[in-house]
C-alpha cells in the first residue's frame, strides 16, 4: 500500500482533531516553534537554546530530580482546576488554596511536637482540611448568594497572601530576624534519607557513588508519587463514583442533575472543596518536602495560575495533569538555564512558549481551520 | 403524473447527488439525492434517527459529506463551512434554536450582518428598519425590541427564519419547525411558508406530522435508516400513503385503548399558587386530582401556566400557597429527589435542558435518577456492567437508534434524545407519570409506541398526568381532560364527551366555569 501525501495529511488531520493527544502535541510543537521563532527574532540560536534546556532537564540525576520537584506542586494545583473544571466550575483560587495549605503546614509543622510516622500524616490532613475549607467558603458563596467563583476566589486569593504575610509578622511564627517563619519540625520533614544524608556514613558511602551523591543533593521527597496517587483518585472518583457522576452531572448541565434530584448546590460545595484540598496538598507537600517554611510574598507565586496552564493542556484530564504539570515543570526548570552562559536568553522566552502552548490549545479551531481548508480540498475531488 | 413529470418545467436550484455521510462505521446518509426547485416547498419525511438533519447539515456546510457533490444553481460547489452556504442563498432554522438570550430581536437577525454606518459604526437605525421591512413583507410580526428571552418560541422562530431572510436566504431549511409550535402557531407558519413560496423561496421542510406536509409541501422526499427510498408529488398521495413509505409497514393512526375503571385518588393539587420567573402569579389557586389507574390530559395554550404547574409538583419551583399530595403524603415544597423518592416521574417539556446531560452517553443519562442505588453504584462506586445492561434493555424496548448504549446523548437524533427521556422516566415504575409534551419531535411509529406506553401504565393502575398542546393527542390518550386557562382549570370533562370546539372554546377562555 502506497502512503500518498494526501492520506498523510488526511491521517494527521483526524490525528489533530479528533484526538486530544494528537492535537495537544501539535499545540505543543507549534508553541515551541513560536518560542524558537522569538529567541531567533532576538539573537539567539533557537537550536542551542532548546539544545541547552533539554540537558538543563536530562543531563543529570539532580536536574531530573529538580524538574519533578518543580513539577509536583503544579501537577496538584492542576488537578485542583481540572476537577473543579470537570464539574462546572472555574477555580482561579488555587493560588490562595495553596497558601492556606503551606501556611497551615508550617503552623502545624512547627508548633505540634509528635512522633515521626505521625507527624507528616497530620500535617498534611490539616492542611488539606484547611485548604478545603477555603476553596468551600468560595462554593458556599456561590450556592447561598449566587456570587460567582471566579470573583470570590480571586478575592479568597488575595485575603490567604495578606494573611500569610501578618502570620510571619507575628510573634512565636516569625524567625527573629528574617522575614520567614519558623521552620517545621524534623519530624515533619519529609525529604528522603534526610538525616542519613548528612551522618557520617551516608557521606561516607555518597562519596563512592556519584550518581546517587548528585541525585540526593536535591530536596528529593514523596511529593511526587502523593501527586500520582492523587491523580489516580481523582479520575477514579470522577469517572467510577457515584459522587463523581453526581459532580459531573451538575457541572455538565446543572438544570438536568436539579430535575434529577441531585442537590446543586451542595454539590458544588463539595466539588470547591476538593479542589481547594487539592491546592492546599500542593503547599502542604512543598512545606514538608522543600522549603520548609514560609517566608513573606510580595506578589502570588503562581502556582495557582501555573495550575491552570497545566489543566488547560491536560484538556482537564486528571491523568493528564501528571503529563501536563511535568512538561511545565520542565519548561519552567530547564528554561532557567538558558538565561546561563553559553545562550545568556532572557528566561522570558520559556514563559513565551508555555504562553504559545496555551494559546494554541484554548483555539483549536484555528489549527483545525488550517487543517481541514487543505484536507477538504482533497477529499472532494 | 408522476414525479419526472410534474418537475420537468421547474426550475431546480439545489441537487443533492449521492450523499453519503458516515460517523465512524455508522452510515447516517447512503447515497440519498435531493432535487429543490424553486418556489417549491420540498418536505423530509423519515422515521427519527432517519438522517434528516444530517442531511440538512450537510447542505448547510456543518458537516462535510463523506461522499457524493452538491449543485447550486446548476454549479457544484463545496459547501465547507455556513459562510458558504449563506453566501450561496441557503438559510437554516435548527431543530434547536441557535439564539442569544439577552439579545434583542433586531440584535439577533442582524448579528453577524451588521448595517454599519462610516467609521463602521453600528447602524441600528436602519436595523431596525431593514427588520421591519422584510417582516411586513413575508407577515413575519415580531416586535424587533424585544428580549429573546420574554417571546414565545413561536416568536423566536419568527426571529430564526428573519434572521435567515435578512442574510439573503433564497433556499430556506426548516428542521422541524413545528415540533415545539402551538395549533395556531402552525397555521400562521404554513401561511407564512406559503408567503414565501409566492415570492420565489424555496423551503426545504422535515417534519413528523404528516398533515402539515400534505398542507403545505409540493414533493416529498423519503428517507429510511439513511437510505433514499422515494421522492413523491404530494398531490398524488395521501398521510397513509406516506406514513406506511416512510416506516415500512401500515401505521395505526387510532389508540387502542380498553375502558377501564378508575380506582382511589392518589394524587391531589389543592388551592396551588405559583409564580413564574417574572415573579406574576402563573398558577392561580389550581385544584386538581388524579386517581389510580387513569390517564389525565391537561389541555391549554402555551403559557397558561402549565410550565409552572409541572415545575411547582416536582420541587423544581417554590409554591406560594396551597397543597400538593400524593398517597396522602404532602409534597408541597419538597425538593425533586423527596419528589422523586415519592415515585413520582416527569418527562419534562425541554428535553435539552432538563431531561438530558447531552455530554453523558446513553448509559449515563438512563441512570441519571438512580446512580447512586443498587444495582447501579456499590458502597458509592458505579458499576458499569449493570448500567450498561440496563441501557441496553431501555434501548431494545425502546428501539432507541442506534442501539449503543455508549453514543452521546449529544449526537442522537432529536427524536431518539427524547426516546431515552421516556424509556427513562417510564422504567421507574412511578405511581404517578407526568409526561409533558412527550411525543413532541417523535415519528409516527414512535408516537404510537409512546402512546401504548402511557396506557399500559394506566392499565397497571397506576396514574399519567398527560400536558400536551396537541389536542388530539389529548382526545385519543386521556380518560379525563382538563383544560387550563390562565392558571386555572376551567373545565374538566369525560374525554368521552370532549369535543375539538367545547376544548378550543374553554382553551380560548370562553369556558363554563
Ligand atoms: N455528530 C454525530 N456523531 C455520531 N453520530 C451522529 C452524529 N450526528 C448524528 N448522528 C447519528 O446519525 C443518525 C441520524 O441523525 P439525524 O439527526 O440526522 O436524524 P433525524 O432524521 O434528524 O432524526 P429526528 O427525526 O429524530 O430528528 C442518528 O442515528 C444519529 O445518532
Ligand atoms: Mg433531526
Amino acid at each position: 500500500m502506497k502512503l500518498t501525501f494526501k492520506d498523510l495529511r488526511k491521517k494527521l488531520y483526524i490525528f489533530a482533531t479528533e484526538k486530544t493527544i494528537g492535537f495537544t502535541l501539535i499545540s505543543i510543537f507549534l508553541g515551541l516553534v513560536v518560542g524558537a521563532i522569538f529567541l531567533a527574532a532576538a539573537g539567539f540560536n533557537p537550536f542551542q537554546a532548546y539544545w541547552v534546556m533539554l540537558r538543563g532537564i536530562f543531563a543529570k540525576p539532580s536536574y531530573m530530580s529538580y524538574t519533578i520537584i518543580r513539577a509536583t506542586p503544579l501537577i496538584l494545583t492542576g488537578l485542583s482546576i481540572a476537577f473543579a473544571f470537570k464539574t462546572g466550575l472555574f477555580n482561579i483560587g488555587a493560588e490562595g488554596q495553596f497558601i492556606i495549605g503551606s501556611v497551615a503546614a508550617t503552623a502545624t509543622g512547627y508548633f505540634l511536637h509528635l512522633p515521626l510516622l505521625i507527624h507528616i500524616p497530620v500535617v498534611v490532613i490539616s492542611a488539606v482540611l484547611a485548604a478545603g475549607i477555603w476553596g468551600g467558603i468560595a462554593g458556599y458563596f456561590k450556592a447561598k448568594f449566587g456570587v460567582h467563583e471566579v470573583i470570590s476566589t480571586i478575592m479568597l486569593n488575595w485575603i490567604a497572601l495578606y494573611f500569610q504575610n501578618f502570620l510571619i509578622y507575628t510573634k512565636g511564627f516569625q524567625k527573629p530576624g528574617g522575614e520567614t517563619s519558623y521552620s517545621i519540625q524534623p519530624t515533619a520533614n519529609m525529604m528522603i534519607l534526610k538525616t542519613w544524608k548528612q551522618s557520617e556514613a551516608g557521606r561516607e558511602w555518597l562519596l563512592q557513588h556519584p550518581f546517587w551523591k548528585d541525585l540526593l543533593r536535591t530536596p528529593m521527597n514523596w511529593g511526587f508519587v502523593i501527586a500520582i496517587l492523587m491523580a489516580i483518585l481523582v479520575w477514579f472518583i470522577l469517572n467510577k463514583t457515584a459522587l463523581g457522576y453526581r459532580l459531573r452531572a451538575v457541572g455538565f448541565n446543572k438544570f438536568a442533575a436539579e430535575y434529577g434530584g441531585i442537590n446543586v448546590n451542595k454539590n458544588m460545595i463539595i466539588s470547591m472543596f476538593i479542589a481547594g484540598a487539592l491546592a492546599g496538598l500542593a503547599g502542604a507537600l512543598q512545606v514538608v518536602g522543600v522549603s520548609h517554611k514560609v517566608t513573606l510574598i510580595a506578589a502570588m507565586e503562581g502556582y495557582g495560575f501555573d495550575g491552570i496552564a497545566v489543566a488547560l493542556i491536560a484538556n482537564s484530564n486528571a491523568l493528564g495533569c501528571i503529563l501536563a504539570g511535568l512538561l511545565f515543570g520542565a519548561l519552567k526548570y530547564g528554561g532557567t538555564k538558558i538565561q546561563m552562559f553559553p545562550v545568556k536568553a532572557p528566561s522570558e522566552v520559556i514563559n513565551i512558549v508555555i504562553g504559545s502552548i496555551v494559546f494554541f490549545i484554548s483555539i483549536p479551531k484555528l489549527i483545525k481551520v488550517i487543517l481541514s481548508r487543505k484536507n477538504k480540498k482533497g477529499s472532494t475531488k | 403524473m408522476g414525479y419526472e413529470n410534474v418537475t420537468k418545467s421547474l426550475t431546480k436550484v439545489i441537487e443533492m447527488k449521492n450523499i453519503t455521510k458516515k460517523f465512524g462505521d455508522f452510515v447516517a446518509n447512503d447515497s440519498v439525492n435531493l432535487d429543490v426547485f424553486k418556489g417549491k416547498v420540498h418536505a423530509l419525511l423519515g422515521e427519527n434517527g432517519a438522517g434528516k438533519s444530517t442531511l440538512m447539515n450537510i447542505l448547510y456546510g456543518l458537516y462535510s459529506p463523506t461522499s457524493g457533490e452538491i449543485l447550486i444553481n446548476g454549479k457544484k460547489v463545496d459547501i465547507t463551512n455556513p459562510n458558504i452556504a449563506i453566501e450561496h442563498g441557503i438559510g437554516m432554522v435548527h431543530q434547536h434554536f441557535m439564539l442569544i438570550k439577552p439579545f434583542t430581536v433586531a440584535q439577533n437577525i442582524i448579528l453577524g450582518q451588521e448595517p454599519t454606518s462610516k467609521m463602521s459604526v453600528l447602524n441600528m437605525k436602519k436595523a431596525l428598519k431593514d427588520v421591519k421591512e422584510i417582516s411586513e413583507r413575508y407577515g413575519l410580526y415580531v416586535d424587533p425590541n424585544a428580549k429573546i428571552e420574554d417571546i414565545s418560541v413561536g416568536m423566536q422562530q419568527r426571529v430564526e427564519i428573519l434572521k435567515a431572510l435578512y442574510r439573503g436566504a433564497e433556499i430556506l431549511i426548516l428542521d422541524e419547525p413545528t415540533a415545539v409550535l402551538t395549533p395556531q402557531e402552525i397555521v400562521e407558519l404554513i401561511q407564512i411558508i406559503k408567503n414565501l413560496t409566492k415570492e420565489g423561496k424555496s423551503i426545504i421542510l422535515i417534519s413528523h406530522k404528516l398533515k402539515e406536509i400534505t398542507d403545505a409541501a409540493d414533493f416529498c422526499l423519503i428517507i429510511r435508516r439513511g437510505k433514499h427510498i422515494d421522492t413523491v408529488v404530494v398531490s398524488e398521495t395521501d398521510e397513509e400513503g406516506l406514513a406506511s413509505k416512510m416506516v415500512g409497514r401500515e401505521v395505526s393512526f387510532s389508540v387502542a385503548k380498553d375502558d377501564k375503571e378508575a380506582g382511589d385518588e392518589i394524587f391531589s393539587i389543592k388551592d396551588l399558587v405559583v409564580k413564574d420567573n417574572r415573579d406574576i402569579i402563573a398558577v392561580d389557586k389550581l385544584n386538581l386530582s388524579l386517581k389510580k389507574g387513569e390517564i389525565l390530559g391537561l389541555a391549554g395554550i402555551d403559557g397558561n401556566g402549565q410550565t409552572e404547574l409541572l415545575e411547582a409538583i416536582t420541587g423544581l419551583r417554590k409554591v406560594e400557597s396551597g397543597e400538593i399530595k400524593i398517597n396522602g403524603e404532602n409534597i408541597t415544597n419538597k425538593t425533586p429527589f423527596q419528589v422523586i423518592s415519592k415515585k413520582i416521574s416527569h418527562i419534562p417539556e425541554d428535553r435539552q435542558k432538563r431531561g438530558l446531560v447531552l455530554d453523558f452517553d446513553i448509559s449515563e443519562n438512563a441512570i441519571l435518577e438512580n446512580y447512586y442505588k443498587n444495582p447501579f453504584a456499590k458502597r458509592g462506586v458505579l458499576q458499569y456492567n449493570n448500567i450498561k445492561i440496563y441501557a441496553k434493555e431501555l434501548i431494545d424496548k425502546f428501539d432507541v437508534r442506534p442501539r449503543e448504549e455508549s453514543k452521546m446523548a449529544r449526537t442522537l437524533s432529536g427524536g431518539n434524545q427524547q426516546k431515552v427521556i421516556i424509556a427513562r422516566e417510564v422504567s421507574n415504575d412511578p405511581d404517578l407519570l407526568i409526561a409533558a409534551q412527550p411525543t413532541r419531535g417523535l415519528d409516527v411509529g414512535a408516537i404510537e409506541f409512546v402512546h401504548k406506553a402511557l396506557i399500559e401504565q394506566r392499565d397497571n393502575d397506576k396514574a399519567v398526568f398527560l400536558i400536551s398542546f396537541e389536542l388530539d393527542e389529548i382526545m385519543n390518550v386521556s380518560d379525563r381532560i382538563a383544560v387550563i386557562y390562565e392558571g386555572k382549570i376551567v373545565g374538566i370533562m369525560d374525554a368521552k364527551d370532549a369535543e375539538v370546539e367545547k376544548l378550543g372554546l374553554m382553551m380560548a377562555g370562553g369556558g363554563n366555569e
